[in-house]
């Protein structure tokens, strides 16, 4: 839940031209949502303390600059700019990148259905990105006992390096390298030491099929999985 | 007959389960009928393209010589032209090999593979058999593609919606019909 202190100060603010109130502080994302704007969201999850900013996805429009509402804060007389058709097709064109970066071979990733870039790849109405398909070279990482990691689909969003600690409180995932060489790197000792709880929500909590869980595969039929309709 | 418009399609290098999801649309398929004529496609076993046809629908990415001449035959012959499916679109499962030498593929395949018997473990090679692509190309890579069908295999109703408009001369809205599995 968006948290909303009492004793935060109300403000007014224009999404889209319209007036609507806010409390200061307020993350955008939800003060958009709260009055019926759906900005559409990839590294950004409710409730995820600070935000991660990193895919920008979320991208909004606000004294003529673009910034990613996951990371903005209410402040009064802001005026921001959400559902133009550039807007949205700049959005799409961010969901386009990530597809051709990674290899999404959708009809065989156990994430499929369950998988926030697929389903926001859909949302958008992405028929085939606009950019030529890389066919990047990566590797997958089976070294741990109970997680595999698949480096073609892992979309950089930080997640799993920032939000995700073992229960000593140490991070298992850290980012190595630089620019196109940037990849996350697992420490072996502390993945086999997590708990299979914590091996779930880690799954859970990456927002494509990058973290897998090793011998659970396909579990559910197509219909029954979480963006299925 | 002669208002009808015309389709012709083709399998590149996918599964034919485009064409059997486009079999998927059943009884619509009486409907189809009367708005279209098939023309060269593996469902008539029509070979050439005999007439100019107004909607092609290419299943399946690039992955030989043969490919890519009759993707262009298609380009040559076909009014629009639709990328049916994930392997038209992006390659699809055959391109998982784009990250392999080509020569480390045709190895593991033909020398490498347990089931070779012993005397015959060659590569085989020959002016007929196609030659094979160092890559698997969307087809969008190869020629001018003017609309996207996605799915693996599309579901029969997205390649319905599709076909529909388009031979009523509407934009296809694929939007919560799609999918890319
Ligand atoms: S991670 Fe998501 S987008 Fe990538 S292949 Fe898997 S289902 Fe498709
Ligand atoms: S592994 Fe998943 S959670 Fe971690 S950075 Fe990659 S996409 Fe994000």
């Amino acid at each position: 839940m968006n948290k909303l202190s009492k004793n935060t100060k109300k403000i007014n603010i224009l999404l889209d031209g319209k007036e609507v109130e806010a409390q200061e502080g307020e993350n955008i994302v939800e003060l958009a949502k709260r009055h019926g704007i759906d900005i559409p969201v990839l590294c950004y999850y409710e409730g995820m303390g600070e935000c991660l900013g990193t895919c920008r996805v979320c991208t909004i429009r606000w004294k003529r600059h673009h910034v990613s509402a996951c990371t903005l804060k209410a402040e009064e007389g802001m005026d921001l700019t959400i559902e133009t058709e550039d807007l949205k097709d700049l959005r799409k064109a961010l969901i386009e990148l990530l597809f051709v970066e990674g290899n999404h071979f959708c009809p065989s990733c156990e994430k499929s259905g369950d998988c926030d870039l697929q389903h926001l790849g859909l949302k958008l109405e992405m028929t085939v990105p606009r950019f030529h398909y890389r066919f990047n070279n990566r590797s997958i990482n089976f070294d741990a006992d109970k997680i595999l990691f698949e480096h073609n689909r892992c979309i950089l969003c930080k997640r799993c390096t920032h939000k995700f600690e073992d229960d000593n409180g140490e991070r298992v995932f850290a980012f190595k390298g630089k620019g196109s060489n940037l990849s996350v790197e697992m420490n072996i000792e502390r993945a086999n030491g997590l708990s299979e709880e914590l091996v779930d929500q880690v799954v859970e909590l990456c927002p494509v099929g990058a973290i897998l869980k090793k011998g659970k595969g396909f579990d559910r039929p197509i219909g029954k999985r979480k963006y299925d309709e | 007959m002669t208002n009808k418009k015309s389709v012709a399609t083709i399998s590149l290098a996918g599964c034919f389960g485009c064409h059997m999801s486009f079999c998927d649309i059943d009884e619509r398929f009486v409907d189809l009928v009367e708005l279209v004529e098939i023309h060269k496609s593996p469902l008539t076993d029509i070979k050439g393209f005999e007439k100019r046809v107004d909607i092609g629908l290419i299943e399946g990415g690039v992955c030989n010589d043969e490919n890519v001449e009759v993707l262009k035959s298609f380009r040559e012959n076909c009014d629009i032209l639709i990328s049916l499916g994930e392997c038209a679109i992006m390659g699809g499962l055959p391109a998982l090999r784009n990250n392999i030498p080509l020569k480390d593929c045709l190895e593991e395949a033909y020398l490498r593979v347990p089931t070779t018997p012993h005397s015959q473990n060659i590569i085989p090679h020959h002016e007929d058999i196609p030659k094979i692509l160092d890559k698997v190309y969307p087809c969008h890579e190869v020629v001018k593609i003017d609309y996207f069908i996605p799915g693996c295999p599309p579901s029969a109703d997205s390649i319905w919606i599709a076909l529909e408009a388009l031979i009523k001369g509407k934009e296809p809205q694929l939007a919560g019909v799609m999918s890319y599995d």
